[in-house]
């Protein structure tokens, strides 16, 4: 009786965690919409009313993202759970927040900066923040992976560091466009800093491509 | 109650205390050692299931003397399993994973050189050859197990947490029914020879549960073992779950079925029946030890992952101890009995005659052994097998011809089938057709216990032994059992009843 209950216990708690883990995993590719939507309703209409809601959303996504994680790594301590791979998963899971802190961060800093982007650069823009939300997307893939077919990872993580590699080529492009063109030196260097912003998206998700990849090493038994 | 008894008895507790020390380790260890079971949620488990495999399991091994069975007297007993506690205690607080059985046998080596008995050869050569051929075998079997549940594994995509708690699961499963063949296997090392003289009487609990005065012993035995794996265990564990190889808790499973297939394998009587049965080549059966299928099941997965993670130095320091255990064991038993003996005026064995009587020669004058050069020996008493092997060799009789039928043969052992014991002979285990010849031949006395076995054998056709086949040697053994727990209860002359 005591061990059926014990058991029960064991199952229905790792149900729970399991779903929590992937809605946290599912918080970050929503996070990457939302941001997608609001840099191109900024780049159509500025600081407009609709970003303000995509921001808030960010926000909230973030907010939930941060209570997950830490709600994920209270109950793996306190139930010990994997114990070989807790630190690994930890970390997988901080570097992920990671992202969704990123995307919220990008999107408060164009609301507070309100950078001004010319037009001439707006395909640019919209072209690398796709390529990085593809970059975080594959990488939300690997994670998954990590934890459910550890044979998909490396195929996950490999499209990531292509996609880093394209967000870098991008990311270069377009800053040689912006340094090209006419506009005074301090908003050529307002826009490289958003350019690059946008682009540590890719860089992060790169880091801990890297990382599951050594972690699936030990993952396997 | 005899306080002699209850003082003995406390030789076989600390063996008990011993084994759980360190025995029991080995169904624990990888799971302990790789976090994935607490070591009370271990300890707990493995208590009970030692006690429940000891009390249920163990009192069916209750009329075989164990290991230790050919120790005759309860001091020699006594210091044989307190020269195996005492070297186990020190390896185990070396964390070194040892077995209790071979330290037993290197107890009862040292006996049997003290009492000038005869080692059988043969036996020191099985256990010589497991110490090489064990860990292999473990190594052998956890290589492609491995590779076939991480194979399957890949296959059924289990998400990283179910299968935690499926591994949690397993490994405790695992562990209990390795603990309740711990206790069921062992117990009869541990207590098996205060079984003929046990101080307790049987009782029964409401109606619902009763216990018979084996059941208690070994209860108690198994109590011993608990506490064993609670005070001093955990350092062994860590040797074996972590020491050796840092190991991933999948592979810490497959350790502990490896380690449980090999003794299957090679301790199961029963598969050796069912092999034999149907026509199959049998595996042959070898005294394997747990600690040393543990051990190189860990070393198999480490060399398959190239070697490289495995502490040599801590493999070396562990078959060193495996070779020295015994050795030990065997050393302390011989001096410590010697005290026993001339210091504290003990008896440590009781002599084994042997005679060549004319049954003998008429025996080996029926299977048709040339007997002739043992005539000059024919009626002399010999106090001692070693005595009795020095003359045959110096008669030049080829021992090698019969060397174990010739002791056996020889053997003194005056038996009178004396009608009051009749009653107290256990009914359960003999049957009726079987206790209907002994009490055929009630009153009579015999010079040497064949010649009880074979007087048996022409009454009644359940005291025959088969053909000598494999598929017959769980039938023959299970006879010969019974043979000798005659041979104790009607042991003596009628004066002496």
């Amino acid at each position: 009786m005591y061990f059926q209950k014990k058991v029960t216990h064991l199952f229905s708690g790792t149900r729970s965690l399991e779903n929590q883990i992937d809605e946290f995993l599912d918080k970050i590719s929503e996070a990457g919409m939302v941001f997608d939507r609001a840099l191109r309703v900024y780049l159509s209409q500025g600081p407009s009313e609709e970003f303000n809601s995509f921001l808030n959303q960010a926000a909230e996504i973030e907010r939930r993202g941060d209570d997950l994680r830490r709600a994920i790594e209270t109950e793996l301590y306190v139930r010990t759970l994997i114990p070989d791979l807790r630190a690994d998963v930890l970390a997988l899971l901080e570097g992920m927040d990671h992202l969704v802190n990123v995307y919220e961060g990008d999107l408060f800093r164009i609301s507070i900066q309100s950078p001004d982007i010319p037009e001439e650069f707006h395909a640019g823009f919209l072209d690398l923040t796709e390529t990085v939300i593809s970059c975080v997307e594959s990488v939300v893939l690997a994670a998954r992976a990590f934890f459910r077919d550890i044979d998909a990872v490396r195929d996950h993580s490999t499209k990531t560091i292509f996609l880093e590699t394209e967000a870098d080529k991008i990311g270069t492009k377009l800053q040689r466009a912006i340094f090209a063109s006419t506009l005074p030196l301090e908003r050529k260097m307002h826009l490289r800093y958003f350019v690059e912003r946008i682009d540590e998206l890719a860089n992060s998700a790169e880091d801990v491509a890297d990382e599951l990849q050594i972690y699936t090493i030990k993952r396997r038994v | 109650m005899d306080l002699t008894v209850l003082f003995f008895l406390t030789s076989g507790l600390i063996l008990g205390w011993s084994l759980g020390a360190n025995d029991a380790a080995n169904v624990f260890g990888t799971a302990v050692g790789t976090r994935m079971v607490r070591f009370t949620t271990a300890a707990v488990v493995c208590s009970v299931f030692v006690v429940l495999g000891a009390v249920i399991s163990g009192a069916g091994a209750a009329h075989t003397l164990g290991a230790l069975g050919s120790v005759n007297a309860l001091a020699g007993s006594f210091m044989a399993a307190l020269s195996a506690a005492g070297t186990v205690y020190v390896m185990t607080k070396y964390g070194l994973p040892v077995s209790t059985s071979q330290a037993v046998v290197g107890a009862i080596i040292g006996w049997n050189l003290f009492s000038n008995s005869i080692t059988d050869t043969q036996t020191l050569v099985k256990i010589v050859a497991t110490w090489v051929a064990c860990p292999i075998l473990a190594g052998l079997i956890a290589v492609p197990l491995l590779k076939l549940v991480a194979f399957s594994l890949r296959l059924a995509k289990l998400h990283l947490l179910r299968l935690d708690a499926y591994t949690r699961i397993a490994l405790v499963f695992a562990g209990a029914f390795g603990s309740y063949s711990l206790g069921a296997n062992n117990i009869a090392n541990v207590m098996g020879v205060f079984v003929d003289v046990s101080p307790f009487t049987g009782f029964s609990v409401a109606g619902l549960i009763s216990l018979s005065s084996i059941q208690q012993l070994f209860l108690i035995g198994a109590i011993a073992i608990a506490v064993g794996v609670f005070t001093y265990s955990k350092r062994v564990m860590l040797t074996v779950g972590v020491g050796i190889l840092p190991m991933s808790p999948v592979a810490a499973w497959v350790v502990v079925i490896a380690h449980s297939v090999v003794l299957f394998l090679f301790a199961s009587q029963g598969l050796e029946h069912i092999l034999a049965g149907a026509g199959l080549p049998t595996i042959p059966l070898v005294p394997v030890s747990s600690s040393q299928a543990v051990v190189g099941a860990v070393v198999g997965l480490g060399l398959m992952r190239g070697g490289r993670d495995i502490d040599w130095r801590l493999v070396r320091n562990i078959a060193g101890g495996w070779v020295t255990t015994p050795l030990i064991s065997g050393v302390v038993c011989f001096v410590a009995l010697f005290f026993l003996q001339n210091v504290f005026n003990q008896q440590v064995y009781r002599e084994v005659h042997y005679v060549l009587s004319e049954p003998v020669f008429k025996e080996f004058a029926e299977q048709g052994v040339d007997a002739t050069a043992l005539r000059p020996l024919k009626g002399r008493e010999f106090r001692s097998a070693r005595a009795f092997v020095q003359a045959v060799d110096d008669v030049g009789f080829d021992r090698s011809v019969s060397d174990r039928a010739l002791l056996g043969y020889a053997r003194l052992n005056h038996i009178y089938l004396d009608p009051t014991k009749y009653s107290s002979l256990d009914r359960d285990w003999l049957s009726a057709g079987q206790l209907g010849a002994i009490q055929t031949l009630e009153g009579r006395e015999f010079t040497h216990g064949w010649q009880l076995a074979d007087a048996l054998a022409v009454i009644s056709p359940e005291w025959r032994k088969k053909g000598n086949k494999t598929i017959n040697k769980l039938y023959n053994k299970g006879l010969d059992k019974q043979l000798d727990y005659v041979y104790r209860s009607f042991a003596g002359f009628p004066d002496q009843h």
